[in-house]
């Protein structure tokens, strides 16, 4: 299998775009979502993506498949909810580490299939690890700002079995990603480094991707830019970025700032734009793409690509506009 | 584009905010009060459960310069690791405390990662060693690399802890190839604490002890350049415990040679520290032989030392002053006296200075501002304190004084030497002009005075209307004079309703700048829920005279402006959802239920006792000494800034120094006060007979006419068995009963205050308002306890102290109309009727029924041994409507004076 870090020192790579934009497109119902296996579940599971890629794999599949059409060299398995305490919401618990195996499987046969067709451009699975519906550093009840709905050792627990599931599943990389707690983050660092300290398995490579929340240029914990990056560092990540929230033109300067001061490579992938009044997302592809031109003419990038509202059609254009420029430059860091 | 980033290997730490420690970091402080082993305070709010008072602690440090905040949980009588978690949770939520990074402190390692398991950014591990193995020490420094933490690692190894600089270098060496090799740590995240034993012991062979530090300390920073290196300081001068004189000075050596020797960090006292060149030069000699180990054989310097020790103590603090800094540069003399408050040589070098630089201009913009600038820093940094930046700016004002004639003149002759056109374009733009007033209605200006003070030494413009004024007279000022900002200052509840009328008016007039809210009776929930809607342009609530500057500072910045307003904007949403939300939480009972629960008063065992005299009698020109006896000195400290009980805020290990010099100096002035006769004391008293006549109202009876006064209940639902109080209940309906009132002031402030402004003096300015305000007060506690005594004699025996007088141990109570027990502002036209009158005392009542002078005192006497303070709290639509009913006016009119207690 290629080193990603090499390819990563060529040229800039390609992370795909949104998977909910483009499951919506399918119009899916209830019944879809159940399939044949859970048509008789005691909760509606409808809005459970997660739960496609044991339903529905031939629709997840092809999705992947879109976007490497597209041109993305990294693409991310169905898993941002899969964990036990996000399936909570559907009494799915004891199906997260199936759908973790199952995602992982969807993405891989993907990849692959593209990997054969042309060995010269390969392509990788990343296991998305989403933030949680539940977070350590902040109270859920305004009242009692000491109070946490979660704790860590249960939050490193749910991590732990996900990550069991994607790496069972073959994924290449994994994707702390969407993280609006750094907290929580911490937890499922730990659950990386425990996981493969214990299995003995080597340990693969961490991406992180934060998420800024408005203008305030903090993290929804209230951490500035340079402070979540200073408490992730230790992870030793492959690369650190930002995804979602805001959109490319509202990025820019964040990503500027993690340019110069990440060790590693760095990774964007911004929604299309801002929502409009109905929630969805109408910047086109040429748009999203000509704002990352500039970033990538900067040299502030070594991955890109798309994150809510984002289509096959953004990552081409993307794809397209940046692959004349070099990769970001790693730092040099000084020894003494 | 190429270029080429250098990631440097600093230690890189993180709260919400980054800190990272650069070669160029001086030294970083780490706030030690959050110590359960070492702040019996922190020790016993944390056994009690005040979460709350105990991150006031924490806000203290980081307010007063910790870069670091440590927290240790260790006492044999909590559960520390559900203490821990508790308070790191509790102080996520306060953003203003959590910004800076955490050093999680314990003895104990489950403690230990139960903090890391709760803090989001990278904290400091304090600590861990090798004490108890090669293998625990392993597994435990894994464990806090898989959270990110970095190590403070003690020169501790199996078989004790290192004393001598061999072994302390031999163990942190150890530990150091153990942590990079083995559990693959980042240099620049180890931290050693090589140990700071004490030292002048007697015992010869500890003499060494602070040689061994600083010499391990260089050699640790020579073999592992990048490792760190700190320590707990006050260690070291242990055997002179009790001394403080010259514990600050053996501190302030120490420190001088560890951090030469490359000591990066250390827990320590920063109030606790005097200025290396500023030691006594025989103090710092021998304490320079006792650190180093010279002259020290037979313990010769340490016996040195000693004697010198008991010298100091005998005769307390001497202050020899040190002129050597006169010897200096024009510019380094400048800001010497900038720095230490000295105007004693001002003049004379300002006007050296104006004939070295071309302009006089120049002087301001150069060695004054440089000197300003650093006050500016040590006061943000948390190194000097309140009273000391006062000082600093009736130095700068003075120096300025000397330059201001020859700045007009330079103005004029280039104005007569442009033509006409020119002068049109030359208006120059000078500093920002920030406005600042005290509400129509209100008296009280000392906060806004200090602000004023304290924005003008960083270099604001500052515009200060005075009291009472008119919404109108501020805006027409502000839009006159150009301000950048408007500041509005009140203390008493009226004045909120006025702060929110004025923010209506800006809107109205289509005004753009921003409006800062200040003054005890405002709050932070106020200003969001009350004050920021009507204004859009910015509304921010300061909480005191520190936070002003970087608010002002933050909102004149072009850049940073928009971000603040919106962050602002934000939060203040934020509070009024919570604020909608808590509305529902406490249950209101039904007036007629809430009545029905009334005090039923013990008219058994405590009958009605009848007055000495009933009407009034004048008090005039009553002996100021002895009301000063009755001073309470915790308030005054507090108007300055300085928090803490007093007296042990004198001793205070971080601001005792400046608490006590303050003291002094307020000492000196209220001698010249009193034997002076700068200002006299006015009061009156009165009694009557009274009688319940309603369930909250109550006749008064006097010769002339009945009065009825209306009180108010609470109406919170309580627990059983609890009444709800209205101060009527402690008035009986069945017997003859009592009651009686009072009024103070002190008078004849208003000269020395304008001689003190003439004087460009803003120091003893503010410190004679808050003795006036003290006196008043304690004007109030004598005549109160003479009346207990004798007027009323209900309480003849009593025998309390000034503390249990000042904790309100007596018998009965003096309440004021518009405080929490009867807010009503305007039942104190009936006490001044009752009174005799504004001519009894000469104060006169505001719009808003604020005294004047404001340094002024009155309240209602009730004597029932059962009558007790307390907070009516939020009423309901039926209570108010009663209350209309029973004082005879609107319901509108009785909402306007009601509405802090109106949910």
């Amino acid at each position: 299998m290629t080193d990603i870090r090499a390819l990563l020192n060529e040229r800039i790579l390609i992370i795909d775009g949104a998977m909910g934009t483009m499951i919506q497109r399918h119009k899916l119902e209830e019944k879809d979502y159940r399939g044949e296996r859970f048509k008789d579940w005691h909760k509606d599971v409808k809005g459970n993506n997660d739960l496609l890629s044991i339903t529905l794999p031939d629709v997840i599949i092809d999705i992947h498949k879109q976007y490497l059409e597209a041109g993305a060299d990294i693409i991310e398995t169905n898993t941002f909810s899969s964990t036990t305490i996000a399936q909570a919401d559907y009494d799915m618990q004891s199906i997260a580490y199936e759908m973790n195996v199952s995602s992982a499987k969807c993405a891989r046969i993907a990849a692959d299939e593209y990997t054969a067709k042309n060995p010269s451009k390969p392509r990788f699975v990343a296991g998305a690890i989403g933030p949680l519906n539940k977070t350590l550093s902040l109270s859920p009840d305004v009242n009692n700002p000491g109070f946490r709905a979660v704790t860590f050792d249960e939050v490193a627990e749910a991590y732990t079995e996900q990550i069991k599931g994607l790496v069972e599943g073959g994924v290449d990389l994994l994707l702390i990603e969407t993280i609006f707690d750094t907290l929580n983050a911490k937890a499922a660092i730990y659950a990386v480094k425990h996981f493969f300290r214990e299995s003995g398995k080597k340990e693969l490579p961490i991406m992180i991707s934060g998420t800024i929340t408005d203008a305030s240029g903090r993290t929804l914990s209230g951490q500035t830019l340079e402070a979540f990056y200073v408490s992730l560092m230790h992870a030793n990540p492959l690369s650190i970025g930002l995804n979602c929230a805001l959109g490319a033109k509202e990025m820019r300067p964040h990503i500027e700032e993690l340019s110069s001061l990440a060790i590693c490579y760095t990774s964007a992938y911004p929604n299309a734009g801002l929502p409009n009044a109905f929630g969805e997302y109408d910047e086109q592809p040429h748009e999203t793409a000509h704002i990352i031109e500039e970033w990538a003419k900067e040299g502030f990038l070594n991955i890109v690509g798309g994150c809510c509202g984002t289509t096959p059609d953004h990552i081409r254009h993307i794809a397209q506009e940046v692959k004349s420029y070099p990769p970001r430059k790693l730092p040099v860091v000084v020894k003494s | 584009m190429e270029n080429t980033i250098y990631i440097q290997p600093y230690l890189r730490l993180s709260g919400l905010e980054p800190l990272v420690i650069r070669p160029e970091t001086n030294f970083v402080n780490v706030g030690e009060r959050t110590n359960v082993t070492g702040s019996k305070k922190f020790a016993r709010l944390i056994r009690e459960g005040q979460y709350e008072e105990a991150l006031s602690v924490a806000r203290q440090q980081v307010e007063s310069g910790a870069q670091i905040l440590d927290v240790n949980m260790d006492d044999a009588l909590l559960d520390g690791v559900e203490a821990m978690k508790t308070f790191l949770n509790l102080l996520q939520a306060e953003p203003d405390i959590a910004k800076i990074p955490i050093m999680i402190d314990s003895s104990k390692f489950e403690i230990i990662e139960a903090g890391l398991k709760c803090v989001q950014g990278k904290c400091i591990v304090n600590s861990i060693s090798m004490k108890e193995g090669e293998e625990k020490f392993i597994e435990q420094a894994f464990i806090c690399k898989s959270f990110g933490a970095s190590v403070i690692v003690m020169a501790f190894d199996e078989i004790g802890q290192a004393d001598t600089k061999a072994r302390k270098v031999e163990i942190c060496h150890r530990t150091y190839k153990i942590l990079t090799e083995k559990v693959g740590f980042a240099a620049q995240d180890i931290i050693f604490d090589p140990n700071i034993f004490a030292i002048a012991t007697g015992i010869e062979e500890h003499n060494n002890y602070a040689v061994d530090f600083i010499e391990a300390t260089r050699e640790i920073k020579r073999l592992m350049p990048l490792a760190k290196v700190s320590g707990g300081v006050s260690n070291v001068s242990f055997s002179f415990r009790g001394n403080d004189h010259v514990r600050e000075a053996i501190h302030s050596v120490f420190l001088f040679h560890a951090i030469k020797a490359g000591m990066d960090m250390g827990i320590v006292n920063a109030g606790q520290l005097v200025i290396y060149d500023d030691i006594e030069p025989t103090l710092k000699q021998l304490c320079e032989d006792v650190i180093l180990n010279r002259n020290n054989d037979d313990n010769g310097a340490t016996e040195k030392l000693i004697t010198f020790a008991e010298t100091v103590k005998a005769k307390g603090k001497e202050t020899v002053k040190d002129e050597s800094w006169r010897k200096e540069s024009v510019e380094k003399r400048m800001s010497h006296a900038l720095i230490h408050g000295i105007t004693e040589y001002i003049d004379a070098d300002t006007e050296e200075a104006r004939q070295k630089y071309p302009t006089p201009l120049s002087v301001i913009e150069g060695p004054l501002m440089n000197g300003m600038n650093i006050v500016g820093d040590l006061f943000g940094a948390g190194k000097m304190f309140l009273p000391q930046v006062v000082k600093s700016a009736r130095v700068m004002k003075k120096a300025v004084a000397v330059l201001t004639p020859y700045i007009e003149q330079e103005k004029r002759d280039r104005l007569n030497n442009l033509s006409k056109d020119d002068q049109a374009g030359n208006i120059e733009k000078g500093p920002a002009k920030i406005l600042l007033a005290t509400v129509k209605g209100d008296v009280h200006d000392i906060g806004k005075n200090i602000v004023g003070v304290v924005l003008g030494c960083n270099g604001y413009e500052i515009i200060d209307l005075g009291v009472m004024v008119s919404s109108d007279k501020i805006l027409s000022e502000a839009h006159k004079h150009q301000a950048d900002i408007i500041g509005l200052s009140g203390l008493i509840t009226p004045s909120l309703d006025e702060m929110v009328h004025i923010a209506k008016e800006m809107k109205r007039l289509n005004m753009h700048i921003p409006l800062l809210i200040g003054g005890a009776t405002t709050s932070r929930m106020h200003t969001a829920v009350k004050i920021a809607p009507e204004y859009e342009h910015g509304v921010v609530h300061v909480l005191d005279a520190s936070r002003s500057v970087t608010v002002a500072g933050t909102l004149l910045n072009k850049e940073q402006k928009e971000n603040f307003i919106s962050d602002i904007k934000t939060e203040y949403q934020k509070l009024q959802v919570d604020f909608g939300n808590r509305k529902t939480a406490k249950q209101l009972l039904p007036f007629a239920e809430a009545q029905q629960n009334a005090v039923v008063l013990n008219q058994k065992e405590h009958s009605p006792i009848a007055p000495a005299f009933t009407g009034t009698k004048v008090l005039d020109n009553y002996n100021l000494d002895e009301i000063a006896r009755y001073i309470d000195w915790q308030p005054f400290f507090i108007a300055w800034e300085l928090h803490g009980k007093f007296p042990q805020i004198l001793t205070d290990s971080v601001v005792g120094a400046e608490a006590s010099k303050l003291y002094d100096d307020a000492q000196k002035l209220l001698n010249q006060i009193i034997d002076e006769k700068w200002l006299s004391a006015k009061g009156v008293v009165g009694f009557w007979q009274a009688e319940k006549t309603a369930p909250d109202s109550v006749l008064v009876h006097t010769k002339e006419k009945n009065i009825s006064l209306e009180f108010l209940r609470q109406q919170v639902k309580k627990a059983a068995g609890q009444p709800n109080l209205s101060l009527a209940d402690f008035i009986s309906k069945d017997e003859k009963d009592y009651l009686g009132a009072f009024s103070v002031t002190i008078q004849g402030i208003e000269s020395h205050i304008k001689r003190f402004e003439e004087n460009l003096d803003d120091y003893n300015k503010i410190i004679l308002q808050a003795l006036a305000d003290r006196l008043a007060e304690a004007f109030a506690e004598l005549l109160h306890e003479k009346t207990r005594k004798e007027f009323w004699g209900y309480a003849k025996g009593e025998t309390l102290n000034n503390e249990e007088l000042i904790n309100e141990s007596y018998q009965g109570i003096r309440p004021a109309p518009g405080y929490p027990a009867c807010p009503d502002h305007t039942e104190k036209y009936k006490l001044f009727y009752l009174l005799g009158g504004e001519s009894a005392t000469g104060i006169h009542l505001t719009e808003s029924l604020a005294m004047y002078p404001a340094s002024s005192v009155c309240g209602w006497y009730f004597a029932h041994p059962e009558s007790k303070y307390f907070g009516v709290g939020k009423i309901e639509k039926d209570q108010l409507e009663d209350y209309a009913k029973r004082k005879g006016i609107s319901i509108e009119e009785a909402t306007k004076w009601l509405r802090p207690i109106l949910e």
